[in-house]
């Protein structure tokens, strides 16, 4: 019995471990990855075309699905203040709300969360499956860089285009939020967009984008990671996929929130 | 040219190699055979530097390979080429494309030269009509030759060929074969071919050895190794049912 219990607490702290070492392994991997794709930025104008077709398939392929988020986060948004501004009579206030929220928080939240799933999936699954149908060796024997051949005009692209679908999520997010205020909070057009363009603050318009920014940048980085070190077959593609979003998902909100802590912690 | 010293290989423990020496002149066709499992891709990795041995070391021009910086490595790798087992293509380019992928990306010529290259090659290999084709498009044997057709517009010193002739039909086998001869005879290109196809070995060989649970059992011209009187040698020439050979 004595052995027994020995043996599972040796075996607990081998796999957890094995865990931690695991986890230093992998983010490392990717610190690595987003100085090396930094290195290889020197070649960005060589790759425009490469850059074009991935802004092409981030901005304009994720479009639908993130048009219709954002406009109903920002009509959630709207009609959830709306219910408790009603009760003081001041549900004009919801348009400050719904664009304060939308530029700080929401707008590039939104936005990567959608681009995570589309976007970041994508690029986990498209490296992984060239990992193990032998294509990335193929590059590694041609003395061409994975890094600059793939993964540096993926970031780069993901980095411009985030921002742009951040703008357009809060645009639109904003919209959504007017639909409900007039509708159902019988608050004008007029005053709704008066009210937004009151709280439209530079700073959480700055503060966003560079959120936005940051995230396209993790998102990119750890997706490309993700495929890189997939192994095993389909079975490690579907790995290194899901493996890419929930560590993308994470990332988002724990970097989010110190971004926001370092830009907005003082005005507590 | 390409010497491997006493190389050890294990995957999650499971020992691939066990203390492989091989040692391959310029200009030699070397051929190596064996069951499927026995380490011969791994073999042709650690020459490409693809993987690093647990113990030994692997040669290539004298320099070593393993575990050397990826500037050396790159510079080794300047002079050799493999065609993999399944063309590993790059899926978004068409055939063309895939093969002045090194040439353009290295930018070693003008574009003008890069396309007469090209077209030499893909007439070579009989993929003129295939060339805008994507290779999701293409026969898993058309994927090999273009494979191929990549491999020779860099004019390496050394091509690695995984199961160069596994899923072609005989004609088109015999084309790489031949091939295969020609690289050594005009150019004096040194070979290392993968093959279970052993009338493609006899052909194409100069020295054929054969890779038996990680150990070389034998290494020999393909006259002696067709003699041989190792039964185990004996029973996978011959792809005889019955015999010492143990199916992992």
């Amino acid at each position: 019995m004595r052995k027994f219990l020995i043996q599972k607490t040796f075996g607990l702290i081998e796999r957890t471990g094995r865990l931690f070492l695991g986890l230093i392994y992998d983010a490392g991997f990717i610190v690595l990855l987003f100085f090396q794709t930094v290195f290889y930025s020197k070649n960005a104008f060589g790759k425009w075309r490469e850059i074009a077709k991935q802004m092409y398939v981030a901005g304009v392929k994720s479009f639908m699905v993130c048009s219709i988020v954002a406009l109903f986060t920002g009509m959630i948004l709207a009609l959830q203040a709306g219910i408790e501004f009603a009760a003081y009579q001041q549900e004009a206030m919801v348009g400050n709300l719904v664009i304060a929220t939308m530029t700080r928080e929401m707008g590039p939240f939104t936005a990567a969360m959608v681009l995570t799933a589309s976007v970041g999936s994508a690029m986990a699954a498209e490296l992984g499956t060239m990992k193990v149908s032998e294509e990335i060796d193929a590059l590694e024997m041609m003395a061409i860089s994975p890094v600059k051949f793939l993964v540096m005009p993926r970031v780069i692209a993901l980095s411009i285009i985030m921002p742009v679908v951040s703008v357009y999520t809060v645009a639109l997010g904003t919209l959504g939020g007017a639909i409900v205020a007039n509708n159902q909070l019988l608050v004008s057009y007029d005053l709704y967009y008066l009210h937004v363009l009151e709280s439209l603050q530079f700073k959480a318009t700055y503060v966003g984008l560079l959120k936005a920014y940051v995230f396209g940048i993790m998102i990119s980085c750890v997706s490309c990671a993700q495929g890189l070190k997939a192994k095993n077959g389909a079975i490690g593609v579907g790995q290194a996929t899901r493996s890419s979003v929930i560590i993308s998902f994470l990332l988002v909100l724990i970097v989010g929130y110190f971004i926001t802590s370092l830009f907005y912690g003082k005005a507590l | 040219m390409i010497k491997l010293r006493n190389i050890s290989k294990a995957f999650n423990g499971l020992t691939v190699l066990d203390d492989v020496s091989i040692s391959i002149e310029k200009g030699e066709t070397f051929v190596i055979i064996g069951q499927s499992g026995t380490g011969k891709t791994v073999t042709l990795r650690h020459i490409a530097g693809l993987i690093d041995p647990d113990e030994g070391e692997v040669l290539v021009d004298g320099m070593q390979m393993n575990d050397a910086p990826l500037r050396v490595k790159n510079r080794l790798r300047e002079k050799m080429g493999i065609v993999f087992q399944s063309g590993a293509l790059i899926n978004w380019m068409t055939v063309e494309e895939n093969v002045a992928l090194p040439l353009v990306e290295h930018r070693k010529y003008p574009r003008e030269k890069i396309a007469e290259i090209v077209e030499r090659n893909l007439k070579i290999l009989q993929l003129t009509e295939a060339r805008d084709k994507m290779p999701g498009d293409i026969s898993g044997g058309m994927k090999k030759r273009a494979g191929l057709a990549r491999v020779l517009v860099g004019n390496p010193d050394i091509i690695l060929y995984d199961e160069p002739t596994a899923g072609l039909d005989p004609v088109m086998s015999r084309v790489i074969d031949e091939l295969i001869r020609q690289m050594q005879r005009e150019f004096g290109v040194t070979s290392v071919v993968v093959t279970h196809d052993m009338r493609s070995a006899y052909y194409v060989a100069d020295r054929i050895a054969m890779l038996y649970r990680g150990e070389i059992i034998i290494c020999d011209t393909p006259e002696n190794v067709r003699n041989s009187e190792n039964r185990i040698v004996r029973q996978f020439i011959n792809g005889e049912l019955h015999g010492p050979i143990e199916m992992v």
